[in-house]
């Protein structure tokens, strides 16, 4: 396991986590969240005022045993959010600078290596102002992988490219690492990005870590509000606990009952929070039992219809829920099949998997949501 | 033409610039990585010699090298020389009144090394020394040019502080800019001006080398950075 605890006053870092090695993980939080700090701890590049890193047995990091070792020093690589090449040297030359530890000769063969390992073996002679973005950030990674590091680190690596060679550039990294079997850690701000590249994610905020897990379970079910809203979860309401029996957790949503599979326990009466996403919204026909395999069907009225290209987002209310509006995802082709339009009566189904209860822990969120609805 | 002078002035400016060079290398890069909060008043220290008249940094080098003060004392005990009015107390006097020289663009151009480099350069292993050695020192080098050409140059013009310290012994602290001075005391404006043409030529051959190198390596490095 990777192992990480930081205590630090300023920047403001509190984190206690572990990540499964041999894998690619990811932390994700807005800006100023610490993701950049984490990731300079563990590379030893930011001494923290407690801190335990740990590879597998091998201690990096331990102030209680007043053990630090430098970053020189830790078998691990890093490609900064700019890349970092040193300007003076060719991008074989940079890469070599990774090799010292090697005699002359045989560090250009290696460097030449592994340009070619990330497709560019024939810009080996060029300066980092003759490189395009993509290609300096593959010649910053050729120089993180020349070391053949036990971790690698990556800052933001593909915030500095355009799209294209962003979405071409991760697919090289999911290669390289399955090719490798090595453990690789990257901060972004994308959730997109680290859903489609991480198999563990870290939601990290205001230096805290708010969740952390495997990602597809993540993605699925955020456990508090503020989770919920780092992962962009439209969808986000209040019901009171009726109860729980061998059918999931019931909830009142004004007037109406929902079922919950699982969920935290809570007191009847008590509020919480719960959220959907919205690819798990289903439009069902008029005709349509109330109850089904789909769940609980409820009729609803459509308060905005959004077309955005390959998709369309549409708003409803739910009859006597108490206002709170529910967004559902559809393709374009639905939306005109089922004649939407603002006003519309529809049906729509809510199944008790995809219903997500929030942890009612989360109060100081729930404060402030509280407040920003009044 | 004082021959013996302009070989003295030529020594002087070679021992200054291999002693100077080191020190302002080291504390001007120490100054531009430090986190000290003593850092301006130390800037300021050594930026003194720009903004003092020459005359008051060769009276406190008398007072204080003197060979009746202490620092006078020890190093005559200890190295059997006077500073005053001795190539040696010339050399001393010269390195000082250079600091700002020798330091200022140093600093300078350290401080344009990104931290993101250094941290670069700790991730692929590289010890403290190798970073100095393989990035910074190649990435500083025109800061540390400028700062040989203008010690140079300064060095060889130097005239308030080396009267001062050195007075005007032939052979022994007789600079070409004392000798300048010498000559016109004496009504002899035709050696005078043959030396200060002279002066003017060298100092202008040094700085325009000195340039001459920085444009034709700094579009390259500006390019790269």
């Amino acid at each position: 396991m990777l192992s990480i605890f930081l205590e630090h006053d300023s920047p403001s870092l509190g984190v206690d986590f572990q990540l499964p090695i041999g894998t690619l993980s990811a932390i994700v939080g807005p800006s100023g969240s610490g993701k950049t700090s984490v990731l300079r701890a563990v590379a030893g590049l930011l001494s923290t005022e407690h801190s335990r890193v740990s590879f597998d047995k091998d201690i990096w990091a331990d102030t209680g045993a007043r053990y630090f070792r430098p970053a020189y020093q830790r078998p691990l690589g890093f490609v900064s959010q700019t890349f970092g090449l040193f300007p003076h040297l060719t991008a074989v030359e940079n890469v070599e600078a990774a090799l010292t530890h090697l005699r002359r000769r045989e560090r250009n063969r290696e460097a030449q290596n592994c340009l070619d390992i990330v497709g560019i073996g024939g810009l080996a002679d060029r300066r980092p102002n003759e490189l395009s973005g993509g290609q300096s950030q593959r010649v910053a990674m050729a120089r993180a992988l020349a070391r053949k590091p036990r971790l690698l680190l990556l800052d933001e690596p593909f915030s500095a490219l355009d799209h294209s060679t962003r979405k071409r550039l991760r697919v090289e990294l999911k290669r390289l690492q399955d090719a490798l079997a090595m453990t690789v850690l990257f901060v972004t701000h994308d959730l997109d990005e680290a859903a489609e590249l991480s198999e563990t994610l870290v939601l990290l905020r205001r230096g805290k870590v708010i969740q952390q897990g495997p990602t597809r379970e993540l993605l699925r079910r955020p456990s508090t509000v503020e989770a919920a809203r780092l992962m962009n979860f439209a969808n986000l309401a209040k019901a009171e606990w009726v109860g729980f029996d061998a059918s999931g957790i019931t909830l009142r949503w004004g007037d109406v009952l929902l079922t919950a599979a699982e969920g935290p326990k809570s007191q009847p009466d008590d509020t919480i929070h719960w959220t959907i996403r919205t690819s798990d919204v289903f439009l069902v026909k008029d005709n349509h039992p109330n109850e089904s395999s789909l769940g609980t069907i409820l009729p609803a009225k459509v308060v905005e219809v959004i077309e955005m290209g390959s998709s369309a987002l549409v708003s409803v209310i739910v009859n006597n829920s108490g206002g709170e509006v529910l967004r559902l995802q559809l393709r374009p082709g639905a939306l005109h099949r089922h004649h939407l339009s603002k006003g519309s009566s529809v049906k729509i189904a809510l199944h008790a998997q995809a219903i997500v209860l929030l942890d009612p822990s989360d109060a100081s969120l729930s404060a402030n949501q509280a407040k920003s609805k009044q | 033409m004082d021959w013996n002078a302009f070989h003295l002035s030529l020594q002087l400016a070679a021992w200054t610039l291999v002693l100077l060079l080191p020190i302002g290398i080291v504390t001007g890069r120490w100054l531009a990585k430090t986190q000290t909060r003593a850092r301006p008043w130390l800037q300021a220290f050594f930026a003194l010699p720009l903004v003092l008249p020459p005359t008051v940094v060769g009276y406190y080098l008398l007072v204080f090298t003197g060979t009746r003060s202490p620092i006078g004392e020890f190093i005559m005990s200890w190295f059997g020389v006077s500073l005053v009015f001795s190539f040696p107390g010339l050399v001393v006097a010269s390195i000082l009144v250079n600091l700002p020289f020798a330091i200022l663009p140093v600093q300078r151009a350290f401080e344009a090394v990104s931290n993101e480099l250094h941290d670069a350069a700790a991730c692929c292993g590289m010890t403290p020394w190798q970073t100095f050695t393989r990035i910074e020192m190649p990435l500083a080098w025109p800061g540390v040019l400028s700062a040989a050409v203008l010690t140079l140059g300064h060095t060889l013009g130097e005239f308030g502080v080396v009267l001062m310290v050195g007075g005007n012994i032939p052979g022994e602290t007789r600079t070409l800019s004392i000798a300048i001075f010498d000559r016109v005391q004496a009504f002899d404006p035709l050696a005078a001006g043959r030396m200060a043409g002279f002066l003017l030529l060298i100092s202008l051959v040094t700085v325009a080398l000195g340039y001459g190198v920085l444009e034709r390596r700094g579009p390259q490095r500006q390019k790269s950075t």
